[in-house]
């Protein structure tokens, strides 16, 4: 009776594999911290995206680290886990449950409802048609336009073409506000030059498909462009690809892109993600919660562009101290920047 | 039947040690992770709720996969026969006037998901018997099809604004949910139990389940006995994309009550996974279900404790762990 041999090894074998786990891994431990339960929903893509998402992620560290609250964080794999995700840690009775990315929005708004006692907040939130203010739900966005003018006044000095490009992920009005904000940027330092722009299509998964982003960003450097903004997530991996190839240049966006191409990427149009998940965890703490909508711009460092020693050659000094001076006009509103 | 209960056993068996391996490598202790994992969904309403949700599409695309496996057929398009009926479903569902009484909208929906299903089932079997296409070209290929105009109906007629949504359905094409703490389990898992109730029937005591049966055992025997093959593989496939179909009513009826991309997706193709895992038995493939349903919803339950592309490796390693203990266990039953 070999099967029944076997069994009794495998049963052997899980029996010693959870001993084994029940030894040498110490139990979780609880620090004492403040209490605070704090819930963390991802978009598609996950902790580890390099980019948005690891921005919220690293926020929730800090949270976790400096002021000693307690965090949890789910990654769900498909659409339809979102809800039920959030859900999730809504019913375990968390202090506040974030949901990073606009997707999350209506069902942000529905939970909300379902369980006043929780606090909600969700990054790159919008309101749905026809909602007002949820007492307990909190959207954190961001000025992207503010940023993303500051790349294209960067952009509008660096080409030599006269020609920029812009690649979008999915057309929606959030990304539409990179994009606004990047046209007139250009053209203010550049007056001359043509953006030639396009999207990767209407559904989330165009923020998902490299292959896509590097042939929209070849068209457009076959089209004179020298330099391509991209705002569209996993999509930009493309651009950066075509821009290796061709030795030409590219912004990154959200985070500090620098490493997907140091060839070529000038700068990066970053989103303070992390800083905005802090500072929520930060207000609920302190039982300032203050619902509805809070912009993070360039006045509060919830946007800006990487200038260090790591780009520095991209990146002339002159053109940097230029770039700070248009975003100091901004701040002060000598500029008025479109959104849309 | 001894036989397929160890051989699965054995298999769950090894796929608990390869994971619980796997999370020691990730640095926790499996024995806490098991725990978890069970006691967050069975002891949430809500998750447990999620968990026969899942279950309930899975059963249908297993269901639907078993049946063609049972006569010898690969169907790997229960992916697009469920997409196909997801849209019928709701266009019929948004296209019925509104007031329709649930006792004619729930029929009528139902139907038009499973006619869906069941058109792209027998065009595969059609091809294949008529034209000797393989079925698994075939089907691979109107999965993506099928995939590709959904959309571009949805696109071009159905979505509204900018959202990747259509119309909703008449109110009384809405099938209740079990109430379970708000989840998304719904009243189309009796559908499932009854399909699971009547596969056993047909397949055990009637003539209809020996001929598939024997179709799928030996073509050639089964035609010398006089049993129409291609008939009987025709009928089969036509059986199979209607239960695929079906599984649409727990989508849409039950959940999100209209249209949407990708509303579905994934369920068909692990139904592939239901049916194997639950040896193409009725019963089995109901059991199979649940148990991927768990393993997905416990893997959203325990992602603070270990990341997700553990959880979904483990759904591959059970399947894994069947394909080979199968003959394994198959060589030295007899001994």
């Amino acid at each position: 009776m070999r099967i029944r041999r076997l069994v009794t090894l495998l049963v052997g074998v899980n029996v010693l594999l959870i001993a084994i786990g029940w030894i040498v891994v110490p139990p979780p431990t609880t620090k004492p911290g403040s209490g605070l339960r704090v819930g963390l929903v991802f978009d598609i893509g996950g902790k580890n995206d390099k980019s948005f998402n690891e921005a919220a992620y690293r926020g929730l560290e800090r949270a976790r680290t400096e002021l000693g609250v307690d965090v949890t964080y789910i990654e769900p794999s498909e659409g339809a886990d979102r809800e039920s995700a959030l859900r999730t840690l809504a019913a375990r009775g968390l202090d506040l449950v974030i949901g990073v990315g606009f997707i999350f929005g209506p069902d942000l708004e529905h939970l909300a409802a379902k369980f006043p006692a929780v606090k909600f907040a969700g990054i790159d939130y919008s309101p749905s048609e026809g909602v007002g203010t949820i007492a307990n739900l909190a959207g954190l966005r961001f000025r992207e336009h503010e940023g993303s003018f500051v790349v294209g006044a960067i952009a509008g000095m660096l080409t030599r073409t006269r020609t920029v490009g812009f690649v979008g992920g999915m057309k929606i009005p959030l990304i539409r506000k990179f994009e606004a904000g990047y046209e007139a940027g250009v053209l203010h330092t550049c007056p001359t030059c043509r953006v030639v722009s396009a999207y990767a299509g209407t559904e989330p998964k165009a923020f998902a498909d490299p292959s896509l982003g590097e042939e929209l960003a070849a068209a457009q450097y076959g089209q004179g462009a020298d330099l391509i903004f991209h705002a569209a997530g996993n999509t930009g991996d493309g651009v950066f690809a075509a821009a290796r190839e061709r030795g030409l240049r590219a912004i990154g966006v959200d985070s500090d892109q620098y490493d997907n191409a140091p060839c070529c990427v000038v700068t990066s149009m970053v989103k303070a993600v992390d800083v905005a998940v802090v500072d929520i965890i930060k207000d609920v703490a302190a039982k300032r919660f203050r619902p509805g909508i809070h912009e993070l711009g360039l006045a509060e460092r919830g946007v800006g562009f990487i200038a260090d020693e790591r780009n520095r050659d991209l990146l002339p000094l002159e053109v940097v101290e230029q770039a700070r001076v248009i975003a100091a006009q901004i701040v002060a509103g000598a500029i008025q920047v479109p959104d849309r | 039947m001894r036989r397929e209960v160890a051989t699965v056993g054995i298999a769950l068996l090894a796929a608990l040690a390869i994971g619980s391996a796997l999370i020691l490598v990730a640095g926790r202790s499996p024995g806490h992770v098991w725990f978890a994992m069970l006691a967050r969904t069975l002891g949430d309403p809500y998750l447990f709720g999620q968990i026969l949700y899942k279950a309930t599409g899975l059963a249908l695309t297993g269901l639907a996969v078993a049946l063609a496996l049972d006569a010898g057929l690969f169907n790997i398009g229960a992916e697009g026969q469920l997409t196909a009926g997801v849209l019928a479903c709701a266009v019929v569902g948004q296209a019925l006037p509104a007031g329709t009484p649930a006792i004619l909208a729930i029929p009528a929906c139902t139907l038009a998901a499973a006619l869906a299903g069941a058109a792209i089932g027998v065009t595969i079997g059609a091809l294949r018997v008529t034209r000797g296409a393989h079925e698994v070209i075939t089907s691979i290929m109107l999965n993506a099809i099928v995939v590709g105009v959904a959309l571009w109906i949805g696109n071009a007629v159905l979505f509204r604004g900018g959202a990747t949504r259509g119309g909703a359905i008449v109110a009384g094409a809405e099938l209740p949910p079990l109430g379970l703490a708000g989840s998304a389990a719904n009243a189309s898992i009796v559908i499932a139990a009854l399909c699971v109730g009547g596969m056993w029937w047909l397949r055990a005591r009637t003539t209809w389940g020996a001929a598939w049966r024997a179709v799928g055992r030996d073509p050639a025997a089964a035609r010398s006995v006089g049993i129409g093959v291609g008939r009987v593989q025709i009928l089969a496939m036509l059986g199979s994309g209607a239960l695929a179909g079906l599984a649409a009513t727990n989508f849409v009826l039950g959940h999100k009550h209209a249209f949407e991309e990708g509303l579905g997706r994934g369920t068909g193709l692990l139904g592939i996974s239901a049916a194997l895992l639950g040896r193409l038995h009725p019963l089995g493939v109901a059991l199979a279900a649940i148990l991927l349903g768990f393993l997905s919803v416990g893997g959203l339950a325990v992602n603070d404790l270990v990341p997700k592309e553990l959880t979904e490796m483990l759904q591959g390693v059970v399947l894994l762990s069947v394909a080979v203990a199968v003959p394994w266990v198959r060589r030295r039953w007899a001994q």
